[in-house]
């Protein structure tokens, strides 16, 4: 055994001799191939903790969601489906809700405005989430003042800001009393923006749906088991234009690896014809080879994905946050919870390891099964 | 013949043993420390997934019947991707472009139980 490991180091000494004679390329490759695994690694582990995040947080979202759809848009509700849904068999509480959208020319920010009954607030009373507080600068006892719909300005008064520990869902959200939310947008007192519905026996949500759908024609229910599907395949690393740019210098890295690993150079073929010549059989050559496609691709393998796992578990991912926000003006500051999933890993090891190794062994091989001689004449 | 006898000769002089540290056990050390890095990954992730507390989270979905992320907020559909309805993206008409960027990392809205029929 130290017999074999000894003549392993030798090659290895070997292999980085040969490497850092080409110092310049190699590093320059090594340098190239980390970026890529950076890059694969930070999207799929920024995808894979937004996931489970997602499932994590939205675990208890209403069973059921009704709302009314009016010429294909969602309409206001009235206060009479309220009715309607509860007298659905398998229904049990139903709830309206009031909720809308608010841009602040200010800012040129949305924020997200619903109504929270259980907070007791008063009709100029608000709480606002963390990333509006610091996009306006503003705390408790503050007054922020929007523009109503009638035109008129309504002073609110920020009583609270929410904890920042929530922000992934509450970033740009304003809590207020239904008061304060039916004068903003001059709402009638019969209309809600869509009902919430909780469902006696779980396992027959899709069936008390189908029977919402018969009674009342023109609403459209979601399914809680539908927002979290919605969830999983939004952030569902096969999907998005991440990959496809991505998939673009992926192919590029390929053919620069090709090239390099592929087309020995005739100074390397007469090495591998020296060595040949001075007693090396194929079998050395192959080992010399494995190691040196090992080597390059395992190191920059393990740097990148470390680095990506600093970045997006420790660092904020802050370098998708450019991608992810687009022209969104309210941001969540939020730190992700890591997550490992093994079949990833393998995956992003086949898509970057493998193809290398493969590109340096085979040329290796075919310059090693040739004639000395021949090899060294070029 | 002679340029064989120069690149032997090379092999040879650069075996030779010499006061720096072997280069093989520098390069073993630096895949060992990677390989412990990746450990340490591994262990991170197992050690926050049982730290972390999504309670107030939890409390203020169950309270508010909260149903997105406030992930994506500079559009009304990438703010509530699963409350929009399937002519969202496209506000004037189903085979206007998207415009707003992070409109290419969602995808269209699931089928809803109500286009079951």
């Amino acid at each position: 055994m130290p017999a074999f490991l000894e003549r392993q180091k030798y090659l290895l000494d070997y292999t980085l001799a040969a490497l850092l004679r080409r110092k310049t390329r190699n590093f320059g490759l090594l340098l190239v191939y980390t970026l890529l695994v950076f890059l694969f690694a930070s999207a799929l582990l920024l995808g894979q903790g937004l996931r489970r995040e997602a499932a994590v947080l939205l675990q208890d979202v209403p069973e059921v969601i009704v709302q009314r759809l009016t010429a294909g848009r969602h309409d206001l509700l009235p206060v009479a489906w309220l009715d309607s849904l509860q007298r659905i068999r398998g229904v049990g509480a139903v709830q309206g809700r009031l909720w809308g959208y608010y841009y602040d020319p200010a800012v040129k920010a949305n924020y997200t405005l619903m109504v929270a009954p259980e907070r007791g607030l008063a009709a100029d009373e608000i709480l606002i989430g963390a990333a509006l507080a610091r996009v306006r600068q503003l705390g408790v006892g503050d007054y922020l003042g929007l523009r109503a719909a009638n035109g008129q300005p309504l002073p609110l008064k920020i009583t609270g800001v929410l904890e920042s520990a929530s922000e992934l869902l509450s970033a740009d959200l304003m809590l207020l009393s239904e008061a304060g939310f039916r004068a903003l947008f001059n709402l009638p007192p019969d209309q809600y923006t869509d009902a919430v519905l909780t469902v006696r026996n779980p396992r027959e949500a899709r069936t008390v749906a189908e029977k919402i759908t018969l009674a009342l024609p023109n609403s459209r229910p979601i399914l809680r088991a539908e927002i979290l599907r919605t969830y999983d395949a939004v952030f569902n690393w096969r999907e998005g234009m991440a990959f496809v740019w991505l998939g673009a210098l992926l192919l590029a890295f390929a053919i620069l690896a090709w090239d390099k690993a592929a087309g020995l150079s005739a100074e390397e073929k007469r090495e591998i014809g020296i060595l040949k010549a001075i007693g090396w059989e194929t079998g050395d050559i192959l080992r010399m080879k494995l190691w040196e496609g090992t080597l390059l691709s395992l190191t920059a393998f393990l740097a990148g994905y470390a680095l990506a796992w600093w970045q997006v578990f420790h660092g904020g991912a802050r370098l998708f946050a450019p991608v992810l926000k687009g022209w969104a003006v309210l941001y969540p500051d939020f730190r992700l919870t890591p997550t490992v999933d093994p079949r990833q890993i393998l995956v992003l090891l086949a898509v970057t390891v493998l193809p290398y190794i493969l590109a340096t062994l085979i040329p290796g091989w075919r310059a090693a099964i040739a004639d000395p001689d021949a090899v060294m004449r070029g | 013949m002679l340029r064989l006898v120069q690149a032997t000769d090379w092999i040879v002089v650069r075996f030779r043993p010499s006061c720096h540290p072997r280069q093989s056990n520098v390069a073993l050390t630096l895949l060992a420390i990677l390989l412990l890095l990746f450990g340490l990954t591994l262990a991170d992730a197992a050690w926050r997934s049982q730290a972390g507390d999504y309670t107030a989270s939890r409390a203020l979905v169950r309270e508010l019947g909260l149903s997105d992320l406030s992930l994506f907020t500079e559009a009304r559909y990438t703010r509530h991707p699963t409350q929009a309805d399937r002519h969202s993206p496209f506000q004037d008409h189903p085979a206007a472009l998207e415009h707003f960027p992070t409109g290419s990392l969602l995808l269209p809205p699931t089928c809803p139980a109500s286009c079951i029929d």
